[in-house]
């Protein structure tokens, strides 16, 4: 079943998009794709994928929901790769909790491999990483010499949320001060705000039956970024972004109306040189007034 | 006692304990949850007595709506000193409602349009944190 595929991510990034950058986010995953071509690392979607779980289930016997995530990982196996990169910040979430817990009990993992019928056992060997971790990889020198439309100026809130530093087992920067995205930022040219509500809940799941609750959580993230001069807020979670927009729209007049909400990569799409009229709107027009000598692109 | 009563009173910490696998009498009760947690305001009591009522094996516990307002956002769990991971505590919690059948989410309440416009993840993680 692997031999078929063998080969297929050599010339790039094994890529978990999960269901909402399908859907509601998927101005997130054209801008990643983007960025990463750009860079030399193209994604390539993994062939077959399903559901992450969306929340890691936290009880001590409830195997059954990391079954999802097990899944996905013996697909990255199936192709001889040790590296599964997620851009939704949840799937990164739920992918990373799965493969170390089944690292950590072996026993788990076990009583996984002998439910799963038509799928090679799961071995272990697979780590699950964040887009922004291609600092690691390459560093930012290496995402600043690709910027060729410099953000100069625009000043940038960076919201990481829960799920990309939280549990401490699986953030990837320091869960109360992460700077990954600020930096991604500054690489791009952008000048990242101090925002002390980066690392705040936007009241996540909530918006569905308690949506007063993420309003007025998200509303307080929106105005930190407000009151601190930021022009955009970015984020790298779909539900995030979702719950910063309901919040914005409901406490119209109150103060963050100006406020662009964006994906990371939108903006480094942008100052990568992206096509205007395929970038978010609501940038547009900031690129037309400050991008130096590039003139109206595509559709205006 | 009702038939939808969830626990025996006297079983309460220690279903608690097996299902998260944390030690309750870890916590010195310092509050440092309660300081951070986004959503104590909208809490019938705070995350740090959520722990009390465990020590003490107390099953008004249950009646709270703690757990369903907590989000699991995990930012108690970063800060304990003690390393309880409280976010555990409260699926815990969830859960021994959950297994009973005793959701705390109506599917048929959402309208067609409303799910329509959430992100999916939105969507699949409150039915599973408030469904069983």
């Amino acid at each position: 079943m692997s031999t078929e595929e063998d080969g297929v991510m050599m010339n790039g990034i094994a890529y978990f998009p999960g269901c909402s950058l399908k859907d509601t986010a998927s101005g997130f995953e054209a801008t990643a794709r983007y960025v990463m071509e750009t860079l030399g690392l193209p994604l390539q979607e993994l062939q077959r994928w399903t559901c992450c779980g969306t929340v890691s289930s936290l009880t001590t016997d409830d195997l059954m929901h990391h079954v999802a995530s097990v899944r996905t990982l013996v697909r990255v196996q199936d192709l001889g790769e040790t590296e599964l990169v997620a851009l939704c910040s949840m799937c990164y979430n739920t992918l990373s909790r799965t493969a170390r817990r089944v690292n950590a009990r072996p026993e788990d993992r076990d009583k996984i491999n002998q439910f799963m019928d038509r799928e090679n056992d799961y071995e272990g060997g697979v780590t699950v990483r964040h887009l922004l971790q291609i600092r690691d990889r390459i560093g930012w020198d290496a995402v600043a010499d690709a910027v060729t439309r410099p953000l100069d100026g625009l000043r940038v809130a960076c919201y990481y949320g829960c799920t990309l530093v939280r549990p401490r087992e699986a953030a990837i920067d320091d869960v109360e001060r992460p700077r990954v995205m600020a930096d991604a930022m500054e690489a791009a040219g952008a000048s990242p705000i101090a925002f002390p509500f980066a690392a705040e809940c936007c009241g996540a799941y909530q918006v569905v039956d308690r949506r007063d609750l993420s309003v007025e959580r998200s509303y307080r993230v929106l105005q930190s970024a407000a009151r601190g001069g930021a022009e955009v807020i970015v984020t790298a979670c779909p539900l995030c972004q979702h719950n910063l927009q309901d919040a914005q729209r409901e406490m119209t007049g109150q103060g963050v109306d100006e406020l662009k909400i964006l994906y990371f990569t939108e903006l480094l799409a942008a100052a990568m040189g992206m096509e205007i009229d395929r970038l978010p709107e609501a940038i547009r027009p900031w690129i037309r007034d400050h991008a130096d000598g590039e003139g109206p692109q595509g559709g205006a | 006692m009702g038939r939808n009563k969830v626990v025996a009173p006297e079983g309460l910490r220690e279903r608690v304990e097996a299902l998260s696998g944390e030690n309750v009498f870890a916590c010195y009760q310092c509050g440092m949850c309660s300081a951070g947690c986004p959503l104590t305001e909208e809490m019938d009591r705070l995350p740090s007595q959520v722990i009390r009522d465990l020590q003490q094996d107390d099953p008004s516990l249950l009646e709270s709506n703690a757990m369903w307002v907590c989000a699991s956002c995990l930012a108690c769990e970063v800060r304990c000193p003690k390393g309880v991971d409280l976010a555990k505590l409260m699926e815990a919690l969830r859960q021994l409602h959950l297994r009973r059948s005793l959701d705390h989410l109506s599917v048929e309440d959402l309208s067609p349009d409303e799910i329509r416009r959430l992100p999916q993840i939105a969507v699949v993680a409150c039915l599973r944190k408030k469904t069983g």
